[in-house]
């Protein structure tokens, strides 16, 4: 018993130790909210396009049932990441040939065809979700947020934040090729 | 005195303002009242650590107005927790649900405390039975003796 109380200070430091250890691990970001919509199917949408753009609009049927998985883009003008991220986005499309469709989030249609006028336009498809709504079906903490979904309508991975940085580049490229979203199965 | 009270209204006007926004509120009191507290138990996915009651991001206030519209269809409390909860995970509720994954985190505490009042109880007990003193020995007696007749000794003088 005498000996037992002796070890406790010893295994307490042990536990907290350990808690330490687990909490200054760089790669742990205490603000990720783990995304309930991974391995779940794409939820229910169906979005106008933008008004003023040749784009036609974006609903949960265009992401079901293509060859390869697809990527959805949540992105606003207002944004300013968006733009870091439009970059990185076009040479995904232009050069692998990624399949790219968007959501306008809580975006002026004016402001969307400007933005989009001044970058250029990867997107197939852009839906136009005015209200905020589709972005919470789709429970988005904020733009940009990216999500892969496969050919029969599940998502496939998500990433919060723009896709900006080699790190971050890095991991959506893993991704897409473990998704299989490029056609030649390279990306570098 | 209508100027005083006057003052003490508009004193009184910072702390009863909020993030809720007169054009969110429903107009029958009943359901804004839910619709309050369930606002108060579901939290920011912005501005994390506080309820989308209080927060002023876009997206807490969409979900208040999300919270309002099922209300108004007539879901109960529940349902409207389980819809939120069903796009944004366990993550959204700032109370965490009890579950097996959970034990941890609302027993420990009071696994804690037990432990805690068991070994400092048992420390206490302890320390209690070696308190019951023996005699001292005649050598020990002697020792003392001669020491308070010292000090009385050097009373005195």
């Amino acid at each position: 018993m005498k000996r037992l109380i002796a070890g406790l200070p010893f295994i307490a430091a042990v536990i907290f130790g350990g808690f330490f250890l687990w909490g200054l691990n760089p790669d742990r970001d205490p603000n990720e909210i783990p995304s309930v919509l991974i391995s779940q199917p794409a939820p229910a949408f169906d979005l106008d396009p933008v008004p003023g753009l040749e784009t036609p609009g974006l609903a949960r049927s265009d992401l079901v049932g293509n060859e390869r998985p697809v990527v959805v883009n949540v992105f606003a003008s207002w944004c300013v990441p968006c733009r870091a991220e439009h970059a990185v986005l076009t040479r995904f499309v232009e050069r692998d040939g990624m399949r790219l469709f968007g959501i306008n989030y809580k975006d002026k249609p004016e402001d969307a065809v400007k933005w989009l006028n001044d970058l250029g336009n990867p997107y197939e498809r852009i839906g136009s979700d005015l209200s905020g709504r589709t972005g919470i079906e789709w429970g988005l903490s904020g733009v940009p947020e990216t999500f892969i979904v496969d050919g029969d309508g599940t998502v496939l991975f998500r990433y919060v934040g723009p896709v900006v940085g080699p790190d971050a580049v890095e991991r959506f490229t893993t991704a897409l090729t473990q998704a299989g979203a490029l056609p030649n199965g390279a990306g570098s | 005195m209508r100027q005083l009270i006057f003052a003490l209204c508009i004193g009184a006007l910072p702390f009863a303002a909020n993030a809720v926004e007169p054009d969110e509120m429903l107009t029958d009191p009943l359901l804004e009242q839910r619709a309050r507290e369930i606002s108060k138990d579901l939290r920011c996915v912005v501005c994390q650590n506080q309820d989308i009651d209080s927060s002023n991001a876009g997206v807490a206030r969409d979900l208040r107005l999300l919270v309002r519209e099922r209300l108004v269809a007539g879901d109960t409390d529940t349902q409207v927790i389980e819809y939120i909860r069903a796009r944004y995970g366990d993550y959204v509720l700032l109370k965490p649900p009890l579950e097996p994954a959970t034990y941890a985190l609302w027993f420990a505490p009071i696994a804690f405390v037990l432990i805690g009042v068991f070994v400092g109880g048992g420390v206490l007990m302890s320390r209690r039975k070696q308190e019951a003193f023996e005699d001292l020995g005649a050598e020990d007696e002697n020792t003392v003796s001669e020491i308070l007749r010292q000090n009385e000794a050097g009373d005195a003088s």
